[in-house]
């Protein structure tokens, strides 16, 4: 009699575990699930007033009776900043890789933990070095020669060049995406497995054919996979970029030349959400603009995430075999 | 079969000629690559000697302990900031810890179906959220409901950022846990949530440790949720459903005024934030490196080997 109360009781315990790690677990799609259903209920007035050209339009303005919104400016700000920051990031990121996954421990261990130490820093002490140290010296060496060398000829060195503008954010951001990038590349090729690469100095490669004829069509996928992981992280940044990019609005934060201010999405909703009032459209506007900058985040994290598992699978394949 | 050995034979004769010219641009690439590494290095190292060149002006006790004087004054301290973030760290650790480890508990020991599967993905997937949109979600959660801006609002969105960090280390350290550890609680008819509380967490205490501490750093620099959350304040902690101040946002607003005194103090609270997440960060690795999770580990491998053999 004693014997089954007693396995009835572990039962129960065991079930009442099972289910709040359950929970527990589910918690984070509950949590996505809320998210999703409140940004896109908050921000309906706003596609209600302006339907699918708040995305298309590039007014912003918040006066009472006249309000306007469109997000074409900041999406477009967002994007031109995460790709410059890619382009300087990422091959710096794959040279960083290449270096530390080649290196002998001693030296690849703490040149590694140094660069990752970069991720450790918060976001605001890189927008006060930026907008007090890096901008300075950017702007008295890089831009005003470029601008006084091509300014007239090229629109790409056009615009006063003032520090605070689209190139300066855009190196603070590939600055920033440099640990992830560089981390989870190194770890794709020390995925690589040894005989691929014995197999290349076997045939009388250099260290660099060595890499280019074994490790980079081994990891190719999953060196494109962590490079889009760096552009999520790029396309979220808020507080570096708020501090940096000259925070215009409206028609004049189309990206236009390097060197002209202009606004991400991440940042308008900085500067603008605690002066704009629930009872207004102006909030929708920036919910709006949230829900947008998240759908292209999840877009790219999920296809950064497929393409990095996959990788790393193929490795534990290999490794097993 | 024929094509490789064809291949084979290019690639060789390939390599036998123009071996000084290969030499030359392998060695071109080595230096390229190198200069790589400097170059990450010397944002890191610069923003290290500016912070702590200019913060170790402003720092003295009364600035470590007084609220802001007025703006432009140069006066006062950031007594406030410090004791915000201390709070906020404190709260978002007490709901983000639970949920994370449970959650971490599930992925580990329940972690063999489809549920579990897409749990994992969508974890990885919300850590690389923008935080931002954390912070309007916070704030479209309580701030709006509840009427004002609060703690809470602040903390819990922060924990958002937290618990799946936490959730992934603690299910990477669970994993380390050889089987045999929990085959014998089993063996000694343990219930199943003793042996996980008892047995595997105390085994794989210190890789959690490790996780949380990461976690406690990377909120600790947060700006953008708290924005909108507990919006910033010169006062003291008076409630939780007052607005409050916290390092990160002390920081932006003093850069945002354009005098010189504000810049120093910016530069001042700069300092006592990175001293505090380099501190966690540099401690983890001396943890890490020396006795802790690696030795432990290595000796739990070894073991699980034996028991292999």
């Amino acid at each position: 009699m004693e014997k089954v109360t007693l396995t009835k009781k572990r039962i129960i315990s065991d079930k009442i575990f099972k289910i709040g790690a359950t929970v527990a677990g589910t918690y984070v799609l509950v949590i996505v699930a809320l998210m999703a259903f409140q940004l896109i209920s908050e921000s309906y007035p706003i596609w209600q007033d302006e339907g699918l050209s708040f995305i298309t339009k590039t007014d912003w303005n918040a006066v009472e009776g006249r309000e306007s919104f469109g997000a074409l400016p900041y999406i477009l700000g967002t994007l031109t900043t995460s790709a410059i920051a890619m382009a300087i990031g990422v091959p710096l990121s794959i040279g960083i890789a290449m270096f530390i996954s080649d290196a002998p421990a001693k030296i690849g261990a703490p040149l590694g933990f140094l660069v990752e130490l970069l991720a450790a820093v918060p976001s605001v002490i890189y927008g006060l070095w930026g907008l007090f140290v890096f901008r300075i010296y950017f702007r008295d060496w890089i831009e005003v020669p470029l601008h006084n060398a091509f300014g007239d000829n090229v629109w790409l060195f056009s615009g006063n060049p003032f520090g605070l503008d689209i190139i300066t954010a855009s190196v603070i951001l590939a600055i920033m995406i440099i640990p992830t990038v560089s981390a989870v590349s190194r770890e794709i090729m020390k995925a690589v497995p040894q005989q691929q690469k014995e197999a290349a100095y076997m045939l009388g490669a250099t260290k660099w054919e060595m890499f280019k004829l074994a490790v980079f069509p081994y990891s190719k996928t999953g060196l494109i996979g962590a490079s889009i992981l760096g552009l999520g992280r790029a396309v979220g940044e808020t507080m570096a970029v708020t501090m940096l990019i000259g925070n215009a609005t409206g028609p004049s934060a189309i990206p236009s030349s390097l060197f002209g201010p202009s606004q991400t999405m991440s940042s308008i909703i900085a500067n603008e959400f605690v002066e704009a009032s629930p009872a207004s459209i102006h909030m929708p506007a920036l919910i709006g603009v949230g829900l947008i900058l998240l759908l292209i985040a999840i877009a790219i994290n999920v296809v950064a995430h497929l393409l990095v598992t996959r990788m790393l699978k193929i490795k534990e394949g290999a490794i097993n075999n | 079969m024929n094509s490789i050995q064809q291949r084979r034979q290019e690639y060789r004769s390939l390599f036998k000629q123009n071996v000084a010219g290969r030499l030359l641009v392998d060695k071109a690439v080595r230096i390229i690559v190198f200069s790589c590494v400097i170059v990450a290095i010397i944002p890191l190292g610069s923003i290290l000697i500016e912070v702590f060149k200019n913060g170790i002006t402003a720092i003295s006790f009364e600035f470590l302990t007084a609220t802001p004087g007025s703006i432009g004054s140069g006066e006062g301290g950031i007594g406030p900031a410090i004791q915000g973030t201390l709070i906020i760290i404190g709260l978002s650790s007490f709901i983000g810890i639970p949920i994370g480890v449970m959650s971490g508990i599930f992925l580990s020991e329940y972690g063999d179906n489809k549920l579990a599967r897409f749990v994992r993905f969508f974890n990885d997937v919300f850590m690389e959220f923008p935080s931002i949109i954390l912070g309007i979600f916070a704030f479209l959660m309580i701030v709006l409901v509840i009427g004002h801006f609060s703690i809470w609002a602040g903390a819990f969105a922060l924990s958002l950022i937290m618990f799946p960090i936490v959730a992934r280390t603690t299910e990477e350290s669970l994993k380390m846990v050889p089987m045999t550890y929990r085959e014998a609680g089993t063996a000694l008819g343990l219930k199943k949530w003793v042996i996980t509380f008892r047995i595997v967490l105390s085994a794989a205490k210190s890789g959690m440790v490790t996780g949380v501490l990461l976690s406690v750093s990377r909120i600790g620099g947060e700006t953008a949720p708290l924005i909108m959350t507990i919006l910033g304040s010169s006062q003291f902690f008076s409630s939780f459903d007052a607005p409050m101040d916290a390092l990160p946002l002390r920081i932006w607003r003093l850069s945002l005024l354009p005098y010189d005194s504000a810049q120093l103090q910016g530069w001042g609270a700069a300092l006592v934030l990175i001293i505090i997440i380099l501190g966690i960060n540099l401690a983890v690795k001396y943890h890490y490196m020396n006795k802790g999770t690696n030795g432990f580990f290595e000796r739990l491998i070894k073991q699980r080997r034996n028991v292999a053999k």
